[in-house]
């Protein structure tokens, strides 16, 4: 069950990876990207060769990483490989194969644990992706826990996963629906949320990086704060941003959950995960019922399984987690240092290239305190109507409200665009979207 | 001509930089709201009617340039048209923007300002915007 594998690299990059010895395939990156991570943006830090879709559509300027992350070949080479060589339902088979798909599924859970910081492997819960982590904490802690009265607080920046999640969780409980409200450069007001933390206060819900604007959180500082004032409260941390992004120590972070999204970093969708504290998990009822998360069935009564799979309720979606792992070991390959560093770099390119063009305006904080996102709006012209015509250059942005509602009020728009960044975008792509905000600027400037 | 010039014609900027129409209608008999939750695009369009025919109609909202140009050709499109007509000016609108009924050799000038939305059919992702007036129309006099 090693983890440490020989990897034979080839020479040239994105070429398809020689396989380990009767194991799963390599999931590191070609060699090009640990020289590329010391060069400058001008390159990709994991080259395109690297991620079929992208080879394949070499004009593509794909700046929609937020919402969704290319794939990796070695994460769907992992994926298939499952399938083709180690496949049957896990926890089940009392047969060689069905063991071999199990120690897969394990590893994988013990691959994803690493890289998030999670000494007890167990804690790290499998979900189908972010929102269903939240929904999860929401539904099992809360119904356990929340009682009327009692108060939740969320930010006026969270993604409807978590806003809405625990603003429907308070309603059924009984309980107070508390925002924290925003700085105007779309940080969280930390004085408003500290006066909203008091002994009443359950649960504290808020985004390590907003999705909309890319605000990076002081989560070492609220949880500080929370701590002190609010001594009763939980603490849910919507990683969706900031697995793929920074690099993420579940333990030292100090919050009680942490919730993320396998496909925005490089795995495949429906996949994703929640940590937990054991003890709060140990004490939380199930979230949902059925196979493998049983321990004995009496016909009266039921007892539940060992955690994590008290809380992974039927056959468990063990190829995604495979895949998962692979795309965990393709960004560890690369460092996430070095991935933070380069996003953190185009992200300035980015955004002084598009404050360049008259009538632009950025939003959220310096370039520097965001992660690779740029959201801004282009006077005179609809967000919908500039995406429509960046696809025209073969950029790919997002347009809209992002799952943003609340913040998009508290910016006092409709909707903004979003240009985002991931280890695979160059300065090449920052010059295709400015070259592109420009051309929508001479439609609409007039 | 590109596709984006056809999709972003000078009539269809016109319309949505100075929108006709806009406003809240006294005295309304029906009206009804349009949303597109993907985008955040929000219409809500009043019509006073006088018999079956369309005597004052009037739209607010926002949204992108085709929602609000849309919105703003529609309400001069069917000022003072019966329910049949409007019905008719409507799937002839629809199969233009959806590309199943495309502009005729010499139609342009007798459609006026709805022709030029024929370009909408090249960007399927943006059929929706063009659409959701006039389906809050048909809300409205209860034909949806």
């Amino acid at each position: 069950m090693s983890e440490t594998k020989v990897i034979a690299r080839v020479a040239v990059p994105g070429v398809r990876k020689e396989q380990t010895d009767g194991a799963a395939p390599s999931s590191a990156p070609s060699p090009a990207a640990a020289d590329a991570a010391a060069s400058s943006a001008l390159h990709a830090l994991a080259p395109r060769a690297d991620f079929p879709l992208l080879a394949a559509n070499p004009d593509l300027h794909y700046l929609d990483s937020a919402a969704t992350a290319q794939k990796p070949r070695v994460v769907l080479d992992a994926i298939r490989d499952y399938y083709e060589t180690s496949y049957a339902n896990p926890h089940r088979g009392a047969y060689r194969l069905s063991h071999a798909a199990t120690e897969r599924f394990h590893q994988a859970r013990a691959t994803v644990a690493r890289f998030l910081g999670v000494a007890d492997e167990a804690t790290l819960i499998f979900t189908r992706g972010t929102t269903d982590a939240i929904n999860l904490v929401a539904a099992a802690w809360g119904a356990a826990n929340l009682e009327e009265g009692d108060e939740v607080v969320v930010t006026g920046m969270d993604h409807h996963a978590n806003f809405v999640t625990w603003q429907r969780t308070a309603q059924e409980a009984g309980a107070h629906f508390r925002i924290a409200e925003l700085t105007a450069d779309v940080r969280i007001d930390l004085d408003h949320l500290a006066s909203l933390l008091n002994d009443r206060t359950r649960a504290v819900a808020f985004p390590h990086i907003s999705n909309a604007v890319g605000t990076i959180n002081p989560v070492a500082e609220i949880v500080r704060m929370v701590r002190e004032k609010a001594p009763r409260a939980v603490i849910v941390l919507d990683g969706a941003q900031s697995a793929p992004h920074l690099a993420v120590d579940f333990a030292s972070l100090g919050v009680d959950f942490y919730a993320f999204s396998g496909h925005k970093m490089g795995g495949p969708m429906g996949s994703g995960g929640l940590i937990g504290r054991r003890a709060l998990l140990e004490a939380m009822p199930p979230y949902q019922t059925g196979g493998d998360m049983i321990e004995f069935v009496h016909d009266d009564r039921t007892t539940w399984n060992v955690l994590p799979y008290k809380f992974e309720a039927g056959t468990p979606n063990s190829a995604d987690a495979v895949g998962l792992a692979a795309a965990c070991d393709y960004l560890s390959a690369i460092g996430m240092a070095n991935v933070r560093a380069h996003e953190q770099s185009l992200v300035v390119a980015m955004s002084e290239a598009l404050a360049s063009i008259p009538g632009v305006t950025v939003f959220g904080p310096p370039a520097t305190e965001r992660s690779g996102v740029v959201s801004f709006a282009l006077a005179g012209a609809h967000p919908h109507d500039l995406a429509t015509i960046l696809d025209e250059h073969a950029v790919c942005i997002r347009a809209g409200h992002h799952c943003c509602q609340p913040l998009m009020r508290r910016l006092g728009v409709s909707a903004t665009a979003r240009a985002s960044i991931g280890a695979y975008t160059t300065l090449d792509d920052v010059r295709a979207i400015r070259e592109a905000v420009a051309a929508a600027a001479r439609v609409f400037g007039g | 001509m590109t596709n984006l010039d056809s999709l972003y014609q000078e009539v269809l900027l016109d319309h949505y930089r100075k929108p006709r129409n806009k406003g809240v209608l006294e005295g309304a008999t029906a009206q009804a709201d349009g949303r597109n939750p993907l985008c955040g695009d929000e219409v809500n369009v009043a019509v006073t009617m006088e018999g079956d025919r369309v005597a004052a109609v009037k739209f607010t909202g926002q949204g992108c340039s085709i929602s609000q140009a849309s919105a703003s050709v529609m309400t001069q499109l069917v000022d003072g048209k019966s329910e049949a007509e409007i019905e008719a000016l409507f799937e002839r609108f629809h199969g233009l923007v959806t590309g199943t009924a495309p502009l005729a050799e010499g139609e342009a000038k007798q459609l006026g300002a709805m022709a030029a939305f024929a370009g909408v059919s090249k960007y399927p992702t943006r059929v929706k915007c063009a659409t959701m007036s006039w389906h809050t129309l048909r809300k409205a006099m209860g034909h949806e």
